[in-house]
């Protein structure tokens, strides 16, 4: 990125413009559809950002509880950036962004108390149920994070128990219960760039941000995840402003989800 | 035991419904979803592009890199580990091999044209699936094609020669007999081929006859999700 290209989007950004005719805290046309895998997974959603489209998907697991909690089942989340999805991306093991979504996401789930793990135990120190939450990119046109978390919890609504037979899962039978799902812990991603805050940004947006902020937010408000990224620092009162941006902004996110 | 009566109630001859439509991948050179049944894969080309490492360029004409895989939850089990795996190295191999012989890459001296198949939901027939896709996404890519591809797979259910057999049909009695095919249809050639289980000679011609006409039957659809992305010379 040339300073010419970045100067110009400063400029641009201070006549109140973006690269498209959006707001700052405007996100561009969002669509949520659920059962895109139905005949494989236990649970799958598609969504779209605008451009963007990610789809995610669940499939349920017997295992054993770990030792220190024999009582509860886990979650296991795993993205990767598919070379598909941009030519920018490359074959082979998740990239250290892939990870870095994934994990965030995971974290808004498991301490966001989106699902509940005592309910996911099937016999205490035996047997729980392992949710595996895998999350792909088919076309990236910039705000992966917020897309990926959207189709995470959104593959989690629609998720359904399989039948258990001899402590293992029955996949060809589905039941009709749901996951514990207690909370929707969403995350919402926002830019710093210059002293301009900006959500969902575009693929060239992303190249010009000094830093970001990820915020899990629940339905009441309170947060459950931070991330901070970008190379630049930010003060207590960037923070105070993003998070409130963030808060006002998961509020909308959520109605995708009802 | 017999096999009167397909397990979905279609004819022995009869594809499960299928649809085409490109452009799906709007940040790659081209694209396509193919579903038919249950199975859908998405195919998107990037390139052409430079290839590295050099050792890899071929001086006089393009190589072609397709990759196929199967996202984890979209298996009839358990979970398929993300990755490659020996199953899906073989058939992005056989894909390529299928692809290849309709191809004029003699422009492309030096780069690589990289097709990536993502099977999304899977019901048998994924491989052929996923060349579909991948035919029309070249296209669509504007890469230089003799003839499109068309994949369908046949075999042999309880002793009935049937066209496109679903996950149930490829189980039944253990031992149903599954042949993948590619034609390029307008030569009649094949370019993939692949079989496991047992069957006679004339068995197996007549599968090929039947799988050319499914083949046929799939070709019409492709070249129509092609004219429909390209109608009115709306050309994104």
């Amino acid at each position: 990125m040339s300073n010419i290209e970045r100067d110009y989007y400063l400029q641009l950004l201070s006549k109140g413009f973006r690269l498209d005719e959006r707001k700052f805290e405007e996100y561009r046309p969002i669509t949520v559809e659920y059962s895109i895998s139905a005949k494989s997974a236990e649970g799958s959603a598609r969504v779209r950002i605008g451009g963007t489209e990610v789809v995610a998907g669940i499939k349920l697991e017997v295992g054993e509880p770990y030792e220190d909690n024999p009582d509860e089942g886990t979650i296991m989340v795993n993205m990767e950036l598919l070379p598909m999805s941009n030519p920018d991306f490359e074959s082979g093991p998740p990239s250290i962004h892939s990870i870095e979504i994934a994990r965030v996401i995971d974290r808004a789930i498991r301490e966001g108390k989106g699902l509940n793990f005592k309910k996911l135990c099937i016999r205490k120190g035996e047997k729980m149920w392992i949710v595996l939450i895998d999350i792909y990119p088919l076309n990236d046109e910039g705000n992966l994070f917020d897309a990926a978390s959207l189709a995470a919890l959104a593959a989690l609504k629609d998720a359904r128990f399989p039948a258990i037979v001899n402590d293992k899962a029955d996949y060809k039978e589905k039941t009709q219960q749901k996951l514990p799902l207690e909370a929707l812990p969403l995350s919402c991603t926002i830019l710093k760039v210059g002293d301009f805050f900006l959500v969902d940004p575009l693929s060239e947006e992303e190249k010009f941000l000094d830093a970001r902020l990820t915020v899990g937010v629940l339905e009441d408000g309170s947060l459950c995840s931070l991330q901070k990224g970008g190379d630049a620092s930010l003060s207590v009162e960037d923070i105070d402003t993003m998070v409130e941006l963030a808060i006002k902004k998961t509020k909308e996110l959520r109605k995708f989800l009802k | 035991m017999a096999y009167e009566k397909r397990i979905d109630g279609r004819k022995f001859d009869e594809l499960r419904p299928f649809e085409a439509k490109v452009g799906v991948v709007p940040r790659a050179a081209g694209s396509a979803m193919f579903k038919i049944g249950k199975t859908i894969a998405v195919a998107a080309v990037h390139g052409p592009r430079e290839l590295y490492p050099q050792v890899f360029q071929n001086p006089t004409r393009g190589v072609l890199r397709c990759n196929y895989n199967m996202l984890p939850f979209s298996g009839s089990g358990d979970r398929v580990r993300p990755g490659p795996s020996r199953r899906s190295k073989e058939i992005s191999l056989v894909t390529e091999k299928a692809l290849l012989p309709l191809l004029d890459l003699s422009a492309y001296a030096g780069s690589v044209i990289d097709v990536y198949i993502e099977l999304i939901q899977t019901d048998a027939g994924t491989r052929c699936a996923g060349i579909c896709a991948a035919a029309m996404a070249l296209a669509d890519a504007g890469i230089p094609m003799k003839d499109l591809v068309s994949s369908v797979a046949v075999g042999r259910v309880g002793g009935k020669i049937v066209l496109d057999l679903n996950k149930e049909e490829e189980d039944y009695e253990g031992h149903a007999t599954d042949i993948a095919t590619a034609f390029a249809t307008r030569n009649g050639q094949l370019t993939l081929l692949q079989m496991d289980g047992f069957l006679t000679k004339e068995e197996l011609k007549k599968a090929l006859e039947l799988a050319k006409k499914g083949c046929e039957m799939i070709k019409e659809v492709q070249i129509k999700a092609l004219k429909e992305k390209y109608k009115g010379g709306n050309n994104e």
